[in-house]
Parts: C-alpha cells; structure tokens; sequence
C-alpha cells in the first residue's frame, strides 16, 4: 500500500525518529544491565520496563498510522531484490517493534514478577506461571534483541546507502526535515 | 559539471567507508555495553559462577540456598509500620505469604550440619497487588562490605592457592567479624527458632515522602535452644525440614517484624557493619508460617525471592547489594528455570 505522497506525513515522521531513540536506547540499556551487578543494573532495569511497554503503545500507533497514511513508493528504477528487501525489513522491524515488549511482558507474567512501570502503577499479568513458558520467551527476548538490532544496522546502512550512493530521496521520505521545509 | 569515471568511483567508495565507518561504531559501542570488551566487569553470569561447587552448578536448583522447603502463611501488619512507609503491607490487616526456609548451600542435598548460615525468603501480597519480597538470613551480618569483596572471596575460597584467603581477609578485615559470628553463635535445631536478618538496608518513604533508612529482622516468638552441630548431624541431613512440617502441623509459628531506623551517619551501604543496638526500633507486625509444603511441587518452587520486588513506599538505598542480589537472582533463576527436566518435580507441578 502507498501513497502518492513523496514524504511520509509529519506524525509519521515524529513517531519514527522518536521510537529510534527508543529503540536504540531500549537495546543497548538491554545488553548493558545484563552485564552489571552495580546499581547501574537497577536503575536500567527501572528504565527498561516503562521504556518496553512505552514502544509497544507508539508501535501501535505508528501501525494504524501507517493504515491511514500508507507509505511512500520506493522509486521505481530501485532493483526488485533491493525493494524486497526493503519491504520484509519493514514487516520485521515493526513485528520486532510490537513483539518484543509483549515477549517481555509475558516473560514476567511466567516468571511470577509483578510488572511495575513506575511508582504503583503496574500492569497485570498476562501469562500463567510455568518455567517452560519462562524459558521459552527469555530466549526468544534475548535473541530476538540482537536480531533487532543487526536489523536496526542494516536499516542505517541501507538508508545511508540511499542517501550517499544512490541520492534517490528514499532517505528524505523519513528526513525530520528538509532545506526546501522553509519554501512549502 | 562532468566528472571522470574515476572520480565517481572514488568518491563511491569513500561513501562506502562512510556508511561502514557508522555501522561500526554503533555496533562497538554496542559491545561495549554488552562488556564484550570488558573481560574485568564483574558480571551476574561470573558472580552466580563463583557460588557454583568445584563439580558444577546442582541443575534445575537455586544457584545458592539450594536447599529449602516452602511454607504459606499470613503477615499481619499493627498498623505502626505507616509512620515510616505509606506501603499498604503496613497498613492494618492481614495478608497472604509464600515463603521459603532454606540453607545457604550450592548443594540441595547439603546435610543441614553442614551448612552455617539459614534463611528465609518471602513475598507478601496485599489487596493492591503491590509485592513486598525479601530474603534474610539468621547470620547478624554480612561476610564483606563489597560486592566485588563477596565475588573475590567466593574465589578465594575455590581456589587452591595457599594464600588467597589470607589475601582476601586482608583486603576485607570485616570478614573475620562474620567468621567469629559463625564460630561463637550457638545453633539450633530448627528454622522456627532463627531470627531472620535483611542486613541490607533500605528506604522507607512516609505519606509526607519522607525517607527513612531502616534495615529489618524477623524474631522468632519460639525460644531458641541452642545445639551442638555434632548433635544436629546425629538427628539427620534433612531434620531441620522433618523438625519445621512437624511444628508447623502442630500449630502455626511465628515471628515479629522489628523495623530498624538508622541515626544519620550509621553505615548504611555497608551490610557487613552492624548499627548500634540502641537504635529506634518499630514492631511493625507478625508474620505467622500456617503451612509446610515440599518446595518439588510448593508454592516457593517458582518464585525469585528478589529483594528489589518492593512496594510504592520502599525502595532500595545506597547499598550496593540489593542491586547485585537482583541481578544475580535473575540470572540463577534463568538459569534454573531453563533445566526444568533436571529438577525432581511431579508432573503434577507447582501450586499457585
């Protein structure tokens, strides 16, 4: 589904740049607060919740904006194989995007630990108790992670790749803003 | 402007370097987090390591107090508790436990003589659903002041090198304060009559969000009778699991929760000191042990006794270990849950 639009729309935008920082943050405080016992740990971990379940919501968001809006065309004289690719690392990064957090939940669900965003607020359970399930999830929230991430890699790289080789305004779909914003 | 093949090619090739030069460094720094290039940080996956037995970790089991039996039961709070923390586990009423007697071994077949140190670890669950958990142990003090100190001394003691003890000792004086406790302190004969320490302290926060730096013990309402190891050892391996279902099925046991609250400058991130005995304390209420149940299929099975599960109300201080205890316990349980087959459970499993 696209749009004949030449840009994603600014709420598109926003979503996009803002859920980057998170994600990116959300990944290296995920390898970071396994790796320490200090009180860094805690603090991460605080961080790591609130943070997981706050991308889930705006990954929904950014989901049915993308129901309404649509997506820009790729150009037309990109290779097939280069715009397959572009189009599964969509569906990958926003299954990520929306399983991850859920991944993490339930992980907590079966491991018996209240999930506390912050202060009293927590959310409920959503999984039985059962060391299976536990085990299950933890792998899959733990290799999924580095998965997310070699994915987020290869995204900056093929959009770099636009931008400086190819020039063919892929990169300024998401651009946060161009010089010609001034002239609209 | 009409550029020569040769220069559109190089200066490909320099965008080339460019976009890898980025993916790179993102992906170092991302290592870096990870402390793949940090082989001296002191991690959760070495800490739980140390405490593993020379033969290996007991798969399927807690990496440390191995050995345990659950117990349901009931806290019920008087109510004086709220002065210090707005936590609705103070707040008049009673409220269900699940908890944990255990040893503090690697090995779950320990002999109960065998081991020094006993604990008990518990989580308290009010209406609110906001979860108190905790894990104590009867000795008045911790071994080190550091988490690095305990880490080194797990080492130490594993070691085959004549002196890493005396070295540890010598950078951790404080270790000879719990190794007299553990030479001078009488024993007995059964988990209902040790007082339970959480030598950590923590914050209590009031209704007005004032902060107290309090630690807490449990005191057994059973007289202690002390017992010589020699003794206990004669009774059997598993008497102090025989001994707790008995008395428990006989009626139900109890223990007050004192509340400790530290006077400004006592070493509060330091669990191997002790505070002065004439410090205030609050008896906040009683926690009353109903039930035994076999920990293979018990209510205890799956749970982390986390001490950093708190309630709105508590939360953790400047010391060091709660955090490290955390992180630690994530990764045994981990770990535990993960070898699932190992563990002697009934394909009945866990109550809940």
């Amino acid at each position: 589904m696209t749009t004949s639009r030449k840009r994603f729309t600014a709420p598109q935008r926003l979503l996009h740049w803002l859920m980057a920082i998170c994600i990116l943050s959300m990944l290296f405080i995920g390898v970071g607060m396994v790796s320490t016992v200090t009180s860094k740990y805690l603090t991460l971990v605080q961080i790591h919740k609130p943070l997981g379940i706050a991308i889930l919501v705006l990954a929904l968001i950014r989901l049915s904006l993308r129901f309404v809006f649509h997506a820009p065309a790729l150009p037309a004289d990109m290779p097939e194989p280069m715009k397959l690719a572009a189009e599964l690392s969509q569906y990958v990064l926003y299954a990520l995007m929306i399983g991850m957090p859920l991944i993490g939940w339930g992980m907590l669900s079966a491991a018996s630990y209240p999930v506390v965003l912050f202060g009293s607020v927590h959310l409920p359970s959503i999984l039985p108790v059962s060391p299976s399930l536990h085990t299950l999830l933890w792998h899959a929230h733990y290799y999924l992670a580095f998965a997310f991430f070699a994915t987020i890699l290869m995204h900056v790289a093929a959009i770099l790749f636009h931008k400086l080789i190819r020039n063919d305004g892929v990169f300024e779909t998401m651009a946060p803003m161009l010089p010609q914003d001034k002239s609209e | 402007m009409p550029q020569s093949p040769l220069l559109l090619k190089k200066i490909s090739i320099a965008r080339l370097a460019i976009i890898a030069a980025v993916v790179g460094v993102v992906a170092v720094a991302f290592a870096y987090t990870a402390g793949w290039l940090s082989s001296n940080r002191l991690t959760p996956k070495k800490l739980v390591a140390s405490l593993a037995p020379p033969r290996g970790p007991a798969l399927g089991h807690r990496r440390n107090h191995a050995k345990g039996i659950c117990f349901t039961g009931t806290f019920e709070a008087n109510g004086n508790g709220s002065e210090l923390s707005k936590a609705q586990v103070f707040m008049p009423g009673q409220y269900p436990v699940v908890g944990r007697f255990n040893l503090a071994t690697a090995d779950p077949n320990a002999a109960d003589a065998m081991v020094r140190v006993r604990g008990l670890g518990i989580r308290i669950t009010p209406p609110n659903g906001q979860e108190w958990r905790s894990a104590m142990i009867d000795a008045p003090i911790f071994p080190v002041s550091t988490v690095q100190g305990f880490y080194d001394l797990q080492m130490a003691s594993a070691s085959k090198q004549p002196d890493a003890m005396k070295k540890v000792i010598a950078a951790h004086p404080e270790f000879l304060t719990f190794v007299s406790w553990a030479k001078s302190a009488p024993w007995t004969s059964s988990y209902a009559e040790e007082r339970y320490n959480s030598l950590n302290s923590f914050l209590f926060i009031d209704g007005s969000g004032a902060k107290h730096t309090i630690r807490w013990s449990l005191i057994p309402a059973a007289q202690p009778v002390a017992i010589s190891p020699d003794e206990l050892a004669k009774r059997g391996p598993d008497f102090l699991e025989k001994e707790i279902t008995q008395r428990v099925a006989a009626g139900p046991q109890r223990w007050s929760l004192m509340v400790t609250v530290a006077n400004p400058g006592d070493p509060a991130a330091d669990p191997s000191k002790a505070w002065p005995a004439d410090r205030r304390t609050v008896n906040v209420g009683t926690l009353t042990v109903q039930q035994i149940e076999q920990e293979a299929d018990g209510p205890c099975r799956d749970i982390n006794y986390d001490p950093t599960v708190l309630p709105a109300g508590i939360t953790t201080s400047d010391d060091p270990f709660p955090s490290a205890r955390s992180a630690a316990y994530s990764r045994s349980y981990n770990s535990r849950t993960a070898e699932e087959k190992y563990y002697p459970r009934n394909a009945t499993g866990a109550k809940q």
